[in-house]
């Protein structure tokens, strides 16, 4: 009897030692993150390769469910998939004939190409966030490719996140549906300056939160494309993020509020493209992403409410 | 010796198809919550201490693959093994029925903290709406996949016994 009224001692004070040790570690990484930063650079160079074999072994699995397809939908899918190779040449022809012209234009015009000249990686994502409630994952490329923090990841031709930390052979990406990204965007017609959150009531819907849309001369109409600002601390400018889907007058008349469909597929990404470009004055000190990305917005919200455009640069962080 | 290596180990590969298998089971975006099986599992059958540390571990772990903020998963997966570790025979462990019951208590308040502290805090105020879309269906496919589980760690619990006396 006494002796299981120890054990339940020492139990309390396991469990009182545990609590304060982790209690501590929060209070740590609040401070000051890259004291645990070389556990995780370990951790995560040990589990990476298991990580992507369980991933292909998963996607072997997937595909071997897909060979029980049953042939009859395969021919009626081959039938139709062959007139759409038809007019999808003729379509094609087409914009060769017009991306020449438009090359020309660019020509004359002396525009600069954007992202497609940014230099880019292909990357396989190998795990998510172990939760619901956010949206995080791993891929399986890290600084050995070149990749670093706040580097932009697109997928589809769309933005898909930003790089949050990166070890040897992988790196962590927050997407821009996650609850606590946020990414100064503008209206690609108009080049008015909105932020673009995700929020995880949205979930079922898919879409992404647009507020703070200065547009005092009702110009932007729905289905308007939204594309990162130029203004932006991280975000490479021009970069697609979706289409505006819902928009409504915010309750102070100054401002506009509503919805955006992005252009990814978040549900059934598998691999991402991550641009090997910063964005150029990005001061390379923030490496705290969440609190980062709250004074990005802090300082966006300022400059567009002054609707200050001229000089940003000198102005952000 | 042989019974830390073999939990360790069950630890390991728990944390890593949480992180690469889950998400490939997702119903609705919803995945379940195998960590927690694991944790209120090993407390039940072994008791608080162990419980308590297997906990720790996994919170750990996710925490450093995840997370900026290392501890917040590991502090809530101590506690849940504790509290799973607190019906260490009071309870039979060979009946699914109270691994289910903690279960869903576990995972309830599991959903119900991060709540409180990741979403709640930063202004998200529509607590139904995440306890109907995150937080429940959270709860009944855990339970769903703990009835496949719970058998697993039962057995290896059973072997490691045999194999320790």
């Amino acid at each position: 009897m006494k002796k299981n009224a120890n054990e339940n001692l020492k139990n309390k004070y396991l469990l009182i030692g545990l609590s304060v040790f982790c209690v501590l570690l929060i209070g740590l990484s609040f401070v000051n993150s890259d004291i645990v930063a070389p556990v995780k650079q370990i951790t995560g160079y040990l589990v990476t390769p298991v990580q992507k074999g369980i991933n292909s072994f998963g996607s072997w699995l997937s595909g071997l469910t897909d060979n029980f397809e049953d042939a009859q939908t395969l021919r009626e899918e081959n039938e139709s998939l062959k007139e759409q190779v038809a007019t999808l040449t003729e379509e094609n022809s087409l914009l060769v004939q017009e991306h020449e012209e438009l090359e020309r234009l660019r020509e004359l015009y002396d525009l600069d190409e954007q992202y497609s000249s940014y230099e880019k990686v292909g990357a396989n994502i190998i795990a998510k966030e172990s939760g619901n409630w956010f949206d995080i994952f791993t891929i399986d490329k890290g600084s050995d490719d070149g990749i670093e923090v706040d580097m932009n990841v697109i997928a589809d031709g769309g933005l898909v996140g930003i790089v949050t930390e990166v070890g040897a052979n992988w790196a962590t990406v927050r997407a821009i549906i996650d609850d606590e990204s946020n990414v100064s965007a503008m209206v690609s017609t108009t080049s008015d300056q909105c932020i673009i959150a995700g929020d995880l009531t949205l979930i079922d819907e898919g879409s992404l939160e647009l507020s703070r849309l200065t547009d005092t001369e009702n110009a932007v109409h729905v289905g308007d494309k939204v594309v990162t600002s130029y203004i932006s601390e991280k975000y490479l400018p021009g970069i697609l993020i979706g289409y505006i889907s819902e928009l409504n007058n915010d309750s102070n008349n100054l401002t506009k509020s509503g919805y955006v469909t992005p252009v990814v597929d978040f549900r059934h990404l598998q691999e991402v493209l991550v641009i090997l470009e910063l964005k150029d004055y990005t001061p390379s000190t923030s490496s705290e992403s969440e609190a980062s990305t709250e004074e990005e917005v802090q300082t966006e919200s300022l400059e567009t409410e002054s609707e200050s455009e001229a000089g940003p640069d000198s102005e952000a962080q | 010796m042989k019974r830390k290596l073999v939990i360790a180990l069950l630890i390991a590969i728990c944390v890593l198809m949480q992180a690469c298998i889950c998400p490939m089971i997702a119903i609705g975006e919803i995945k379940p919550n195998l960590l927690i099986i694991l944790t209120v599992s090993f407390g039940l059958m072994r008791g608080r201490r162990e419980g308590m540390l297997i906990g720790f571990f996994c919170g750990l772990l996710t925490d450093l693959f995840f997370e900026s903020t290392i501890g917040f998963n590991a502090l809530i997966y101590l506690w849940v093994g504790y509290f799973g570790g607190y019906f260490y025979r009071i309870f039979y462990d060979d009946d699914i029925k109270t691994p289910l019951l903690l279960i869903s208590v576990c995972d309830l308040a599991y959903g119900i903290v991060q709540y409180l502290f990741r979403f709640l805090l930063r202004g998200r105020l529509q607590f139904f709406f995440y306890l109907g879309r995150i937080i429940l269906p959270e709860v009944v496919y855990t339970l769903i996949l703990t009835i496949i589980c719970y058998h697993v760690f039962y057995r290896i619990n059973r072997m490691l016994d045999l194999s320790g006396s």
